[in-house]
């Protein structure tokens, strides 16, 4: 198995930097939360295949997505801080178990809460406290998988 | 301005700028859009010097970037349902307020139901599990699967990479099974479909 850890080595952030990420993270919650993303019904009505909103979010997101990765492999642009965008493949596993089973493990989670990681913050962000309850859950669970990563298969 | 401002977002708005994260975060600083990933550096940050290999990494270094994003996520938040009214009835289908309704739950304003989520019904069936189990699974689950809805359904299939395809068909198949199995014997009613 690779490395576990993140990728990186890259220079520290300075304070501008971060504030700049927050920025980027304070936009997308805004449109997160008013698409209503962040809203189990959403969530249910998905799963019920009653609307084509959470689809085409995630659809035209996919495809805005690739296209720009796309445009800036090509263009070989680089960062801002002059250093090259790189994306390496993801790593294909012998049977591939990390993804089905730790995925369909999170889809459990994300039914269950009606919301993923991202809307978790927000939602907090929002003043619903109780899924502080949630978000504490999530980091036990995190640790947990930390302590067990050598035993489990990948 | 601000009263389409205050409207739900359509899709076809929402999505592409959505999908706009992710060049933007290469473009600022080489980042790759993921958000679950902050679950691993704050577990990295608040453990103290023995800790498993999966957290002894530079948090700082790799992951400082990834927490100031999602302290963005929480001001954002505050922003959407403070001032953008964000907290407004979800304008979902009547098919399903109807399913919903047939579970005990009614129809309302605010992003979650009231009758599963809240400090009141912790100690609820419903409550508890969807809380706390939930949590478990979706930290457990990102983690091991490499990736959240952010990281393998956004970035990993823009980058048309297999094995977020693989992740993101999990993500279905755990939430389409919660939705129509488990949700309703937490709430108590019959197994539907």
């Amino acid at each position: 198995m690779a490395d576990p850890r993140p990728a990186g080595g890259r220079g520290f952030p300075g304070p501008l930097e971060l504030v700049g990420y927050a920025a980027i993270g304070a936009g997308f919650a805004i449109v997160l939360a008013k698409s209503e993303a962040i809203s189990w019904f959403r969530i249910q009505e998905m799963f019920r295949f009653q609307s084509f909103h959470m689809y085409g979010l995630l659809g035209s997101a996919v495809l805005t997505a690739a296209v720009s990765v796309h445009l800036l492999k090509r263009s070989g642009a680089r960062a801002r801080n002059g250093e090259p965008i790189v994306l390496e493949d993801k790593e294909r596993t012998p049977g591939m178990v990390r993804y089905w089973a730790g995925g369909t493990l999170f889809g459990v989670g994300w039914g269950l809460l009606g919301a993923c990681p991202g809307p978790l913050y927000i939602l907090l962000g929002g003043g619903v406290t109780v899924y502080l309850v949630a978000l504490v859950a999530a980091l036990a669970g995190t640790l947990l998988y930390g302590l067990l990563q050598s035993r489990l298969p990948h | 301005m601000m009263e389409f401002l205050s409207q739900p977002w359509p899709w076809w708005v929402a999505g592409p700028l959505i999908g706009l994260v992710v060049p933007v975060l290469l473009l600022f600083g080489a980042r790759k859009f993921g958000i679950s990933s902050s679950l691993q550096h704050l577990c990295a940050a608040g453990l103290g010097a023995k800790k498993p290999a999966y957290f002894d990494y530079d948090w700082r270094r790799q992951g400082l970037w990834n927490l100031a994003f999602v302290a963005g996520l929480l001001v954002g938040g505050a922003l959407a349902f403070g001032v953008l009214g964000a907290g407004a009835e979800a304008s979902v289908s009547a098919a399903t307020w109807s399913d919903l309704a047939a579970l005990g739950i009614e129809r309302q304003a605010g992003p979650a139901p009231r009758e599963i989520f809240g400090w009141d019904r912790i100690l609820t069936l419903a409550g508890g599990v969807s809380l706390i189990v939930g949590g478990l699974a979706l930290g457990f689950g990102a983690r091991w699967g490499g990736g959240c809805t952010s990281g393998h359904a956004i970035m990993g299939l823009a980058n048309r990479q297999l094995p977020s395809l693989v992740a993101v068909l999990g993500f279905f198949a755990g939430g389409l099974a919660v939705t129509h199995l488990v949700l309703p014997l937490l709430l108590g009613g019959s197994v539907d479909g």
